[in-house]
C-alpha cells in the first residue's frame, strides 16, 4: 500500500465518537473497573476539624473488625519525597490544613469492611481557632507573585484613577461568585499494583503521562519505573488535571498491604479533596467617554487558596485582553485560609473574570445609554490591549455579536428594564462576550504503517469525555492521506509518548501538532519506499518553541433570554444562543457536545451552583448533587451553539482554537444581563437565587 | 456499611411480627430510595432490613364514599398515573411528579414516601450533632446553613423540614394514614401522623416501633377535582421545595365557598393552613382577597424569599 497524496478531509465532518459503542454498552472500562487479582479495598478517613493537630489514633475497633487487614496514619506511612504538591503528601504530618483532609486510611478485603473500620476508628485532635471566611478586607490578603499559570499578579498602565475621574460616564461595582465544585460524572479513582518494584496505576485522569511523572516524584521512583494507565475518563472539567491524594493513597497502601488495592473518592470527599474553583470578590471599574468609548478598565480580585498550597486564579486575565483602553488596571489578592485547596475548574480565571467584565459592560451601557453590542464593538481592537502591539493571529468577537444578534433577533430589543410581561412572568434578554486563550504545548507522537494497510497512531492523549480520540483520528486520517476507518488512536496511557494533560483547552492543538507531525514523518518515509511496517515519531518542542509572538485567543458571543416568575422569583431560560470563532472545527458534532455542555455549566453557574462554606465547622456543607444543585433540562428549553468560519494559519496545523472552555465563559453574564432586563434588578452576587430576585414583583 | 440481615415478608402481619422478632435495631424496607441512601452515609445502621416492598399492598381500590383506598406499597408513578387520582385529585397527582425523578418515583413507595427523613445536611452527615440523629448532641443548623429548613413550628432542638410533595397533597385532603401494629389495624387522620419537634425531633411521626403503614384512605373531596400543586424550587426539577402549596378551592358565584390548603418545605410536618383556609371562606375570589400574613417573628430564615411566598400563599 501506499499513503497518497489524497486529501480525505476527514476534519470538518461530523464522525460519531468512535468508543461511543463500547461506552454505551458497558465495554469501555473506566478505573475502578479494572479487578487484580487479590485486590484489597483502601477508604480514606478524612478530618473532623478544620484546623490543629492529630493527638492520638485508636485503631483497635477498627482492626477488631473482620475483613480490615491495616490502618494508615502518619505514625506507619512510608515517608515520602518531598514534592510541589503539599495535597499529594499523604500523612506526612498531624498537621490539619482543613476539615475533610485526608489524615487516615482504612485497607480490608471488601470495601464495605474498610467502610465500617473507617466508622470505626478514632481520631483524638487538638483543635485550633479557624478561619475559613472570605472577604474583601480580610488581614490575610497579600498579592502572589504569580497567578495560575505564570501571569502577573499585577498590571498597570497609564493612570486608571484620574481616567475615571473625569470619565462621562462609569461604573464602579463588585461582583462575588462563591466556591463551585467541578463534579465530574465519574468520581476519582484508582487501582494500584506493585510489579517487581513498579508501580502500575489505572487512574480516572486526563493525562497520563504528567501523572506518571508527579506520582514518581512523590514515592522517588524513576518515571519509567511507574505506569499510569486511564483509557477512559468520566469528565474532569480540571479536578483531574493534577493527581489527587487517592492516587497517592491507593499506591501507599498497595505497597504497604503487598496487595493490589483500590480506592474510590465519593462524591461527599470531592467536596474537599478534589478541588474546585476559589469564590471570588471583584471590584469592577470601567470609565467611558462620552461615545461609550474605554477610558479606564479596572479589575481588581480578592479570592482564597489554602493554607497547604497556593492556588491563585487568573481571574483578572481575560480583562487583560479584551477591550481597549488606555488606562488599565488588573489585580490579584489571596488570603490563604483553613479551607480545602482550590484548583482548576472549567475556564479557571477567565471564566468568574468574565462574569464580573461582562456584567459591568452591561451596566455601562446602560449608564452610557448605548446598545450592549454596539458598546462591544466599539470598544474592539485588533492588537493585544496591554503591549498595545501584539496582533492577535485572529479576533472575531464583533462578528460573533453580530451574527448572534442576526440569529437571536436582538434587532427588536427594547431595552427598557423590567417591562415585558407574559402573565406572571417577567422576560428580558442579554447578551455577553466569551474568550479563551488558545495555547499549544510540547507533544511527541508516533505513527506506524503496518503491513496491512492500516496505520496506528500513538500519543499519550487524554479523552476525558470530550471526543479527543475522535478528533485526532481525524486529524491523523488527513495527515496520512487516508480514510479514519483505517486510523487506530492510542491514547491514555503514560507508555504512550509523552504528551501534555487534556487542560488549557489546548488538548487537541498540542496533540493533534504532533500527530500531523508524525504522520508527514512517516509519509516522507512511505514516499521512500519504507518496507512495512514502518514507523516514525515527532516531538513538536521547537516547533512551539519557534512560533511567533502573537495574542492567540478564541472569541465568541453569548445569548440568553430569561423567564422571572413574578411571584416567586424563580428564573426560566427559553434560549442560550452562543456564537464562537474559535478557527476551524474539527468535529462539529462533538464540538457543539462541547459548547453547550460548557454554556449548560454556565448556565448553571449563574442560576443553581453554589458550595456553601459553613462557618463553623468549616466545610463545605451541601456535598452531594442533591444539594449542589447543577442543571435539569427543565431549566432550559432551547441551546444552541453556532460558530463562524474562521481561518487562521497562526495556530498550528489543523488551524483550531481549543473549544473546551469558551462555552462557560460570559455566559453566566449574558443570563444575569438577561435577568436585569427582564425585571429591573442587577444581581450581582451569583447565584441568582429567586430569594435574590423575589423583590421585584 | 455495616453488614445486616435480610428477610422478605409475605403479608403485612407477617411484616409486624418480623420486624418484631428482630428488635430495634430492625427496619422495614420499601422502595428504600431514601433509606439505602442513609444507610450508606452511615445515619441508619439497621442489623436486619424485612422488605415489605412486595406485600400484597399495591392496589388502589374505590371507596363507597367515592374517596380511593390507596396500597402502602403503591409506587409513587403508579398513583400520579391513576386515573381517578388524576380525575378527582389533580393535586395529588401533581404533587407526586414534582417530586424526585422518574427513576425514583418508580421505586417509592407512598408508605415510604411518608416515612422520608429530613434533608438537613447536617442530619445527613454522621461526623456532625444532630438532635434528630442523636439526641442530645445539639443542632448545628440554627445557626448553619438553614435556607431549605423550618419556618414555622420548628423548636430549639430542630429546624428540619419533612421533605415530601405528596403528603402536603395528602393533607390537605384529609387523608387517613391505614397502620398494622401491635395491638391490630389503627387509623390515623395524616394531620396527627407527622409531629412538631419539640423536644423529641427524633421522632418524626407518631407510629410506635414495629408500626407498618398498610394504606392511604383519601376520602372523596367534590371540589378536589379543582385543584393545583404548586412547588417553588431552585431548579426545576429534581430539587426539593423552598416551599410548595397544595390548594383547591370551590368557587360559587365569585365568593369562596370552601377551601383546602397545605404548605410544603415550610415544617417538621406538612403543613395545613387552616386559619388561612378559614380566612378565605366566603371571601370573593380575587387576587386582592388572598391573606397576606406578616413573617412569623420567630423565623429561622434569614432570606425573604420564603416568607414572602409563603406570605403569598396563604399563610398558617
Amino acid at each position: 500500500m501506499t499513503a497518497t497524496d489524497t486529501l480525505t478531509r476527514a476534519i470538518g465532518t461530523p464522525l460519531a465518537r468512535i468508543e461511543g459503542r463500547e461506552k454505551v454498552t458497558g465495554e469501555a472500562r473506566y478505573a475502578y473497573e479494572y479487578q487484580p487479582e487479590n485486590v484489597a479495598y483502601a477508604e480514606p478517613v478524612q478530618a473532623h476539624i478544620a484546623r490543629g493537630e492529630i493527638r492520638s489514633v485508636d485503631a483497635s475497633e477498627t482492626l477488631a473488625q473482620p475483613g480490615v487487614i491495616a490502618v494508615i496514619w502518619n505514625e506507619n506511612a512510608p515517608k515520602l519525597a518531598d514534592g510541589a504538591d503539599a495535597e499529594l503528601a499523604l500523612f506526612q504530618s498531624r498537621r490539619v490544613a482543613y476539615r475533610g483532609q485526608y489524615v487516615a486510611a482504612v485497607v480490608a478485603d471488601t470495601q464495605e469492611a474498610a467502610r465500617e473500620g473507617q466508622r470505626l476508628l478514632r481520631i483524638d485532635y487538638v483543635e485550633e481557632p479557624h478561619d475559613v471566611v472570605l472577604r474583601e478586607n480580610h488581614p490575610k490578603l497579600y498579592t502572589p507573585e504569580k497567578v495560575n499559570p505564570s501571569f502577573p499578579a499585577h498590571m498597570e498602565k497609564g493612570n486608571v484613577e484620574a481616567a475615571l475621574a473625569s470619565a462621562a460616564a462609569s461604573v464602579d461595582v463588585t461582583y462575588r461568585t462563591p466556591a463551585f465544585h467541578n463534579n465530574a460524572m465519574e468520581p476519582h479513582a484508582t487501582v494500584a499494583l506493585w510489579q517487581d518494584g513498579d508501580l502500575i496505576l489505572y487512574d480516572s485522569n486526563q493525562g497520563a503521562p504528567a501523572h506518571r511523572d508527579a506520582i514518581a516524584g512523590v514515592f522517588d521512583l524513576p518515571p519509567e519505573r511507574v505506569r499510569v494507565i486511564a483509557p477512559h475518563v468520566g469528565g474532569g472539567f480540571g479536578s483531574k488535571g493534577t493527581p489527587r491524594p487517592q492516587a497517592i493513597l491507593a499506591a501507599m497502601a498497595a505497597q504497604m498491604v503487598e496487595r493490589p488495592v483500590k480506592v474510590a473518592v465519593t462524591r461527599q470527599q470531592m467536596f474537599a479533596v478534589t478541588g474546585y474553583r476559589t469564590p471570588t470578590i471583584q471590584r469592577m471599574r470601567l470609565g467611558a467617554d462620552a461615545e461609550g468609548r474605554l477610558t479606564a478598565i479596572s479589575h481588581e480580585v480578592v479570592e482564597q487558596t489554602s493554607t497547604l498550597k497556593e492556588f491563585a486564579e487568573q481571574t483578572a486575565t481575560a480583562t487583560r485582553v479584551m477591550y481597549a483602553a488606555p488606562n488599565r488596571l488588573t489585580t490579584h489578592q489571596l488570603a490563604r485560609l483553613d479551607v480545602p485547596t482550590p484548583s482548576w475548574m472549567r475556564a479557571p480565571g477567565e471564566c468568574p473574570g468574565m462574569f464580573a467584565l461582562e456584567s459591568a459592560m452591561d451596566e455601562l451601557a446602560i449608564a452610557c445609554g448605548i446598545d450592549p453590542i454596539e458598546l462591544r464593538a466599539l470598544n474592539d481592537t485588533q492588537v493585544d490591549p496591554e503591549d498595545g502591539e501584539t496582533p492577535f493571529s485572529s479576533r472575531d468577537l464583533v462578528g460573533c455579536l453580530r451574527e448572534g444578534a442576526e440569529r437571536f433577533g436582538w434587532a427588536e430589543r427594547d431595552p427598557t428594564p423590567g417591562v415585558r410581561r407574559d402573565g406572571r412572568w417577567l422576560v428580558g434578554t442579554g447578551v455577553a462576550s466569551s474568550t479563551y486563550p488558545a495555547y499549544r504545548r510540547a507533544a511527541q507522537a508516533s505513527a506506524r504503517a503496518e503491513a496491512d494497510g492500516s496505520f496506528v497512531v500513538r500519543v499519550g492523549a487524554a479523552d476525558i469525555g470530550t471526543g479527543a480520540r475522535t478528533a485526532l483520528t481525524q486529524i491523523a486520517g488527513d495527515a496520512l492521506g487516508t480514510s479514519v476507518d483505517r486510523v487506530r488512536v492510542e491514547i491514555g496511557d503514560s507508555a504512550l509518548p509523552k504528551a501534555g494533560v487534556a487542560g488549557g483547552s489546548m488538548g487537541t492543538a498540542s496533540w493533534g501538532t504532533a500527530v500531523v507531525r508524525a504522520c508527514e514523518a512517516l509519509r516522507a518515509k512511505l514516499d521512500d519506499n519504507a518496507e512495512l511496517p514502518a514507523e516514525a515519531e515527532a516531538d513538536t518542542s521547537e516547533e512551539i518553541e519557534q512560533q511567533k509572538k502573537r495574542a492567540r485567543h478564541g472569541f465568541g458571543a453569548q445569548f440568553a433570554e430569561v423567564r422571572v416568575d413574578s411571584d416567586s422569583g424563580e428564573v426560566r431560560v427559553p434560549r442560550l444562543l452562543g456564537v464562537f470563532a474559535v478557527g476551524r472545527i474539527i468535529n462539529p458534532r462533538t464540538a457543539r457536545s462541547q459548547f453547550i455542555g460548557g454554556m449548560t455549566m454556565g448556565m448553571g453557574m449563574a442560576l443553581h451552583e453554589e458550595s456553601v462554606m459553613d462557618a463553623a465547622f468549616g466545610d463545605y456543607v451541601n456535598r452531594d448533587l442533591a444539594q449542589y444543585h447543577v442543571p435539569s433540562h427543565a431549566d432550559v428549553q432551547s441551546i444552541e451553539a453556532a460558530w463562524l468560519d474562521e481561518e487562521d494559519d497562526e495556530l498550528n496545523p489543523m488551524g483550531s482554537k481549543g473549544i473546551g472552555e469558551i462555552g462557560i465563559v460570559g455566559t453566566a453574564a449574558a443570563i444575569a444581563n438577561a435577568v436585569h432586563h427582564a425585571t429591573g434588578k442587577r444581581v450581582r452576587e451569583l447565584p441568582i437565587r429567586l430569594d435574590r430576585l423575589i423583590e421585584c414583583a | 456499611m455495616r453488614p445486616f440481615d435480610y428477610e422478605r415478608a409475605e403479608d403485612a402481619t407477617g411484616a409486624v411480627a418480623a420486624l418484631r422478632r428482630r428488635g430495634t435495631g430492625a427496619r422495614y424496607l420499601g422502595g428504600g430510595t431514601n433509606l439505602v441512601d442513609l444507610m450508606k452515609l452511615g445515619v441508619e445502621t439497621p442489623d436486619a432490613l424485612v422488605d415489605v416492598s412486595r406485600l400484597p399492598l399495591r392496589g388502589i381500590e374505590e371507596r363507597p364514599d367515592g374517596g380511593l383506598r390507596i396500597g402502602a406499597a403503591v409506587r409513587n408513578s403508579e398513583l400520579a398515573a391513576h386515573r381517578a387520582v388524576r380525575e378527582r385529585y389533580p393535586l395529588l397527582s401533581l404533587a407526586l411528579l414534582s417530586g424526585a425523578s422518574g427513576q425514583l418515583r418508580n421505586l417509592a413507595t407512598v408508605g415510604g414516601n411518608l416515612l422520608q427523613r429530613t434533608r438537613c445536611s447536617y442530619f445527613q452527615d454522621v461526623s456532625k450533632p444532630c438532635n434528630k440523629r442523636e439526641p442530645g448532641s445539639g443542632c448545628p443548623a440554627i445557626e448553619g446553613e438553614h435556607r431549605n429548613l423550618a419556618i414555622i413550628g420548628h423548636s430549639d432542638s430542630c429546624v428540619a423540614t419533612h421533605p415530601s410533595d405528596m403528603a402536603v397533597a395528602l393533607v390537605a385532603l384529609d387523608a387517613e394514614v391505614e397502620v398494622e401494629g401491635e395491638g391490630g389495624t389503627r387509623t390515623i387522620p395524616l394531620r396527627e401522623f407527622h409531629r412538631l419537634p419539640g423536644d423529641e425531633p427524633q421522632r418524626d411521626t407518631v407510629l410506635q416501633p414495629g408500626d407498618l403503614i398498610t394504606a392511604v384512605e383519601l376520602p372523596l373531596l367534590a371540589f378536589a377535582t379543582r385543584s393545583t400543586y404548586r412547588k417553588v424550587r431552585d431548579r426545576a426539577a429534581f430539587s426539593f421545595a423552598v416551599v410548595s402549596v397544595a390548594v383547591a378551592v370551590d368557587v360559587a358565584d365569585g365568593v369562596v365557598r370552601d377551601c383546602r390548603l397545605a404548605l410544603g418545605g415550610v415544617a417538621h410536618v406538612p403543613w395545613r393552613a387552616a386559619r388561612a383556609e378559614e380566612a378565605l371562606r366566603g371571601q370573593p375570589a380575587t387576587e386582592e382577597s388572598s391573606p397576606r400574613l406578616p413573617a412569623p417573628s420567630s423565623s429561622r430564615r434569614d432570606r425573604s424569599a420564603t416568607t414572602h411566598s409563603r406570605c403569598r400563599s396563604g399563610g398558617q
